[in-house]
């Protein structure tokens, strides 16, 4: 995945850090404090083979992330990684549907220009015969009284 | 042998005739016997798919979770096009105009259509408000709805947005709408039972020829339907996996 671009930001405000994902690679986050509203009434819909690799996104989606539909489909789904989301919730994101059960959690997610917004996001393993042969996550529009419990409790929670 | 063919009861009353006429077309193009059984309500449909009494079904989304699932039914067709969307209403004269100023203990009028009242429920959370915060006053309508927040009986109502912008202008100067989803992926569809599974490709070709000659064009006209589209086993499978992130578990 390729670093982020000072281009493409959406103020000259920002901070960097490197991150590492669960399967080594890194990369270099630019992020600034430019919040983008969730859409009205939408939903964010992806859907991602076992590996968490992007394989469907719908239209809000694709607004929210500021990346192009191309751009997104096979990408792994931590291109939405924020650096102020702990690296625990997503591991019990991940054993919850690897365990076949739905998991729930409040999630912010990174825009390609730097940005930020706040989802409530629910991540389902697609069963077909038994078997998990995908994952689908639909996120919807917080409150913002959960999220400012997000704020000051995730920094503090492992 | 003839079959039996119901209708999700959240369509439009004054659709009947249309799909009476569209029953009658089936019949004579597939050359299969089949009784139209309307139903009045969705208790009333959920004891006819108890009883296994359908064979085919236009179907509401959350519905079909039920009847593939369960049921083993299989996805037919789907109109193109077609979108269920809700909207939250209140009275027109209520100075609340965003759904983040609404407050707890809220009477909402609505009606006993489950996918409406799913994404009118998910469109409070953003004010903190779920299922147990809310009274709901059921309607055997959405214009029952509408007039319970007009007469100030309840607070906000569900609607199906198709209800409501076919609303009279009078009705529509008395409510206003507080949001209107846009989620595009939730729609009905007709499926199969299992009883008629061998005559699905038959069944398909029927439908998706329909927008072809004139007649049939007239009748999907009436029925308020576009054009009938194949829809895949596999697309209903994760439509009900949708509906399922979005039920409360
Ligand atoms: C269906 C699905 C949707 C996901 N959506 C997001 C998301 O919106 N934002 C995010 O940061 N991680 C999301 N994840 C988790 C990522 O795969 C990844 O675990 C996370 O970004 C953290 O990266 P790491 O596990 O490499 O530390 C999703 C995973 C799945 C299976």
């Amino acid at each position: 995945m390729q670093d982020m671009k000072i281009e493409d930001l959406a103020s000259d405000n920002y901070e960097e850090i490197q991150l590492t994902f669960f399967d080594a690679k890194q990369r270099n986050i630019l992020y600034t404090e430019i919040e983008t509203e969730f859409p009205e009434g939408s939903l964010i819909v992806s859907r991602t083979d076992l590996n968490g690799i992007i394989t469907h996104v719908n239209k809000s989606f694709v607004t929210m992330s500021g990346f192009t539909e191309e751009e997104l489909i096979g990408q792994p789904q931590y291109i939405l990684r924020h650096p102020f989301m702990p690296h625990e919730a997503f591991s019990d994101l991940w054993e919850t549907v690897q365990k076949k059960e739905k998991w729930y959690g409040y999630v912010k997610n990174l825009r390609k220009d730097g940005g930020f917004y706040w989802v409530y996001a629910t991540v389902i393993p697609n069963i077909r015969n038994n078997k998990i042969i995908s994952y689908t996550s639909v996120r919807r529009k917080p409150s913002a009284k959960k999220i400012a419990e997000c704020i000051e409790r995730y920094p503090t929670l492992f | 042998m003839s079959y039996t063919m119901t209708i999700s009861p959240d369509f439009k009353p004054d659709l009947i005739s249309g799909w009476y006429i569209f029953n009658t077309w089936l019949q004579k193009q597939s050359d299969i016997a089949i009784h139209l059984n309307l139903v009045n309500d969705f208790s009333e449909l959920a004891q006819c798919i108890d009883k296994d009494s359908i064979d085919l079904i236009y179907a509401n989304p959350c519905d079909i979770a039920k009847l593939i699932r369960e049921k083993s039914f299989e996805a037919l067709v789907k109109p193109v096009g077609v979108h269920d969307e809700t909207v939250v209403i209140t009275h027109a004269d209520n100075p609340i105009d965003t759904i983040e100023s609404l407050k707890p203990s809220l009477r909402v009028a609505m009606t006993d259509v489950p996918d409406v009242n799913t994404m009118g429920t998910i469109m409070l959370e953003p004010a903190d408000i779920n299922s147990c915060d809310i009274e709901a006053i059921i309607c055997s309508n959405y214009i029952t709805v509408a007039k319970k927040v007009v007469a100030g009986e309840a607070d906000i109502g569900f609607l199906l947005a198709d209800a409501y912008n076919e609303f009279s202008s009078l009705v529509k100067k008395q409510v206003k709408p507080l949001i209107t989803s846009k989620i595009d992926v939730l729609h009905h569809a007709l499926l199969l039972g299992p009883n008629l599974q061998d005559k699905k490709s038959l069944l398909q070709k029927c439908l998706i020829m329909m927008a072809d000659d004139t007649k049939g064009m007239a009748l999907l006209n009436s029925m308020e339907i576009e054009k009938w589209e194949i829809m895949e086993q596999d697309e209903a499978e994760f439509l009900i996996d949708l509906i399922d992130t979005l039920s409360p578990s």
